[in-house]
């Protein structure tokens, strides 16, 4: 087995080339990536026009509102992590290289949080503009975002490979990664009404901490068996 | 060039293997044994469970019954030793569409460590060095097939699997397709192929029928 042990490629070389691809990819169609964060900017900025002009309400609801858009945004974009690459064939190619799939799945969340998350952390400010929301709490507000969408891209990916091969899985998704995403959603919306506050908002973010770090190891593993089961 | 005195190892091995579909066996008790600089043409009808023998043996699928063995090692504890060595074409022909042909085997470059520089040369052969920097999904059908067999030979795999490699082709194509895999199998490869044509293969062609 020697001759076939120096044909494994490096551990991160799988991971850097699907990170590169679908990073390729984003660039390629950018409309995958602005898609989301309208929608985002859409709801987080029609709701202060619903409700009208009253400081104190929009106090109230901005976090919760910015938190549920930010949370349903992604939801949007998890629907095809895997499904172009189910539907044209890659995904095969992709379970008969000899990489560990894990790094693999791993490299495609990392992808998907470069294209979906991280833009929606940098728009979220004019989000929480429109909810007159204060400079403390704005940055709070990035911080639990940053922790959030990483983890629900983590999180979403086992949901995205359980769902690609049914057709039109979308709602199927969202049903099947909410309860991962609910103590995400409870969490961050209520640290950034703490810090908005003027509370101590500590405690929300090392829990928002230690469920990304909880999903960026188990995570992987289960979208990876998830993956093998949808493809057969 | 390979008598029946040549000594031959056996690389791909399946021991009774047998699927389940629905509530019937699509196929069962399947063996096969396959040396160095050899081919397996797998019949059958449509539906008969061809494209499925082919996955089993790739690994994409869970024979239900019997195993598949690489270099003498079951494939399920060695996964990424066997899939190190092998390539597989199958009906999809897994590129990105907005990618160029460039783009895509360099991204399938960093999957496998195995993988052969020089590209040039096979693109020039199969005549898509003039498509080189252009989208993947503007390519013809034929022409998308091409690149397929493209990723085969610079993977630099042992094993080749092959599900209906003519489909889209035209007679030049189908001719390269052949000696493409002559080459392949002289050079010690070994081959598996599903295919309703006839294949003018030089090397020794084991069959297998599925009903």
């Amino acid at each position: 087995m020697n001759g076939s042990d120096e044909r494994l490629p490096g551990l991160f070389d799988g991971m850097a080339a699907i990170l590169r691809r679908d990073l390729l990819l984003a660039w390629k169609r950018p409309g995958d990536v602005l898609n989301p964060l309208i929608f985002f900017l859409l709801v987080s900025t029609l709701f202060p026009l619903a409700l009208g002009p009253d400081a104190r309400q929009l106090a109230l609801i901005g976090p919760g509102v910015v938190w549920v858009a930010a949370l349903l945004a992604t939801l949007l974009s998890l629907n095809g992590l895997f499904l172009g690459d189910y539907e044209d064939g890659s995904l095969e190619q992709l379970l008969l290289s000899p990489q560990p799939l894990p790094w693999l799945v791993l490299g495609k969340s990392a992808a998907h949080w470069l294209t979906s998350g991280l833009p929606l952390i940098v728009v979220s400010p004019f989000a929480a503009l429109s909810f007159g929301m204060p400079a403390d709490a704005v940055r709070v507000m990035m911080l639990t975002l940053a922790l959030g969408t990483v983890s629900l891209s983590l999180l979403g990916s086992i949901g995205a490979a359980l769902t690609v091969g049914l057709h039109r899985g979308t709602a199927l998704l969202g049903l099947l990664i909410l309860p991962l995403a609910m103590p995400i959603l409870i969490f961050g919306a209520r640290t950034v009404s703490l810090a908005a506050a003027g509370d101590a908002a500590g405690g929300g973010v090392w829990f928002l901490g230690a469920w990304c770090a909880l999903a960026m190891v188990l995570a992987p593993f289960a979208a990876a068996a998830a993956l093998k089961i949808s493809n057969e | 060039m390979y008598g029946p005195e040549a000594v031959t190892t056996t690389l791909l091995e399946g021991r009774g293997l047998g699927l389940v579909r629905g509530d019937r066996w699509l196929f069962g008790g399947v063996d096969i044994a396959l040396g160095t600089g050899e081919l397996l043409r797998v019949e059958g009808p449509n539906g008969s469970g061809k494209t499925s023998l082919l996955r089993a043996v790739a690994g994409l699928i869970e024979p239900d019954d019997g195993e598949v063995l690489w270099r003498g090692q079951p494939i399920r504890r060695h996964r990424q030793a066997y899939h190190a060595e092998l390539a597989w074409m199958g009906h999809r022909p897994g590129f990105k569409g907005d990618l160029t042909p460039v783009e895509n085997l360099r991204f399938e470059a960093g999957l496998r460590a195995g993988w052969k520089p020089a590209a040039d040369d096979i693109l020039q052969r199969l005549g898509l060095t003039p498509l080189r920097r252009i989208p993947y999904r503007l390519l013809s059908a034929g022409q998308q097939r091409r690149l397929a067999l493209a990723r085969l030979v610079l993977s630099g795999a042992t094993l080749w699997i092959l599900d209906e490699p003519f489909t889209n082709l035209d007679a030049p194509g189908r001719e390269q397709v052949q000696s493409l895999l002559d080459e392949h199998l002289a050079g010690g490869g070994v081959a598996l192929a599903a295919s309703h044509q006839e294949l003018a293969i030089d090397a020794p062609t084991q069959r297998i029928g599925l009903q």
